[in-house]
């Protein structure tokens, strides 16, 4: 289980690194990862776990670092058409949507 | 996510605890809901459902569209008995993501020979080496009193998802008066599947193994749970 993207992450945390996680929360047709898949980044980029087969992580990070940095959580969108498929990088041509929230310090507020 | 909910997360996961983490799609932190709390939730019948079928998904909620991201333990399958069919069941249920461990006294049958790559324990099944929990499945295949029982009763103890135990009706008659002996009630021995296996009309220890993997997987997606039964969420999940 160290490799896993929750443990990186609140490893991460503990060496002071600012982190967003990114979870596929939604797929339609055929998706590489399934719901519930991890990316875990930091505030530098470096990443680790997976929302697809390797093809919008680019893009999940690039959004990540705002996040990371303190910028609101963002559901973001993927998918096409199959003849554009292979631009965005989803060939398979499925859609899947993913939240990239921040991880913010302290606990909850009402539980 | 809170950092605080993220420790608890990864402590349940590290404890073979059942956790979901609720996130609101608007961006709000979200919570942590362990297996146990469920039903105190305001999505307790979605998060019974959710917790028997171990999906994750989207939900459209009075709080608005909230994403649960279901975590559980890999479940484990316990085969008592290193015999034929658990040569077949081993291999057959480490391919669909069981942690599988065979338990076996007779060290003439528990052989690494048999049984390469599985986790093989040639001892007897005493509570404390099995390590029942309710993530975990129990089908005890010796046909021997004397080691299945004490299996059989600790899996009850522990609530194991799945207890199945080899053997006839007649076998299974004799088993239940024992386990009626021994201070087990009517709906507690009724939990054990026996004869073991869906009834696919298996033959070969190899079929016979696909009848109880089967069986193990019916109830590890299809059943409700614990948490579940008491949040009134019976029904099945959903596809």
């Amino acid at each position: 289980m160290d490799d896993d993207p929750l443990t990186i992450a609140e490893r991460w945390l503990g060496e002071g690194r600012k982190v967003a996680l990114a979870t596929v929360v939604d797929t339609w047709g055929s998706a590489p990862r399934p719901v519930g898949s991890h990316l875990v980044i930091d505030g530098d980029g470096a990443f680790e776990g997976s929302v697809s087969g390797g093809c919008v992580e680019g893009a999940v990070v690039a959004e990540a670092l705002e996040i990371a940095d303190g910028a609101p959580a963002k559901l973001l969108e993927f998918g096409v058409a199959d003849e554009t498929a292979w631009e965005v990088g989803l060939s398979c041509g499925g859609t899947i949507r993913v939240l990239v929230e921040p991880i913010v310090a302290g606990g909850g507020a009402a539980r | 996510m809170r950092l605080d909910d993220l420790k608890a997360l990864n402590a349940a996961r590290a404890g073979r605890r059942a956790a979901a983490m609720i996130v609101p799609l608007s961006g709000a932190p979200g919570r942590l809901v362990l297996r146990e709390q469920a039903a105190g939730d305001p999505l307790a019948a979605e998060l019974g459902r959710r917790f028997a079928s171990g999906k994750s998904g989207r939900v459209e909620a009075e709080e608005g569209a909230v994403f649960i991201g279901i975590h559980r333990p890999p479940p484990r399958l316990v085969i008592i008995g290193a015999v034929h069919v658990s040569q077949a069941l081993a291999p057959m249920a480490t391919a669909t993501g069981f942690d599988v461990t065979i338990v076996d006294p007779r060290t003439a049958f528990a052989t690494p020979e048999r049984f390469a790559g599985v986790h093989l324990v040639p001892e007897w099944p005493e509570p404390e080496l099995l390590a029942l929990d309710e993530e975990t499945a129990l089908a005890t295949l010796t046909h021997d009193p004397k080691i299945d029982d004490p299996a059989l009763m600790a899996a009850l103890k522990a609530d194991c998802f799945y207890i199945g135990a080899l053997g006839s009706r007649k076998t299974h008659g004799k088993r239940v008066e024992r386990l009626n002996a021994a201070g087990f009630d009517e709906a507690a021995i009724g939990r054990i599947k026996a004869p073991i296996g869906l009834p696919i009309g298996a033959a070969s220890p190899a079929e016979i193994a696909v009848a109880v993997l089967a069986e193990v997987i019916a109830a590890l997606r299809t059943e409700a749970r614990p948490v579940a039964r008491t949040a009134g969420a019976l029904e099945a999940p959903a596809a």
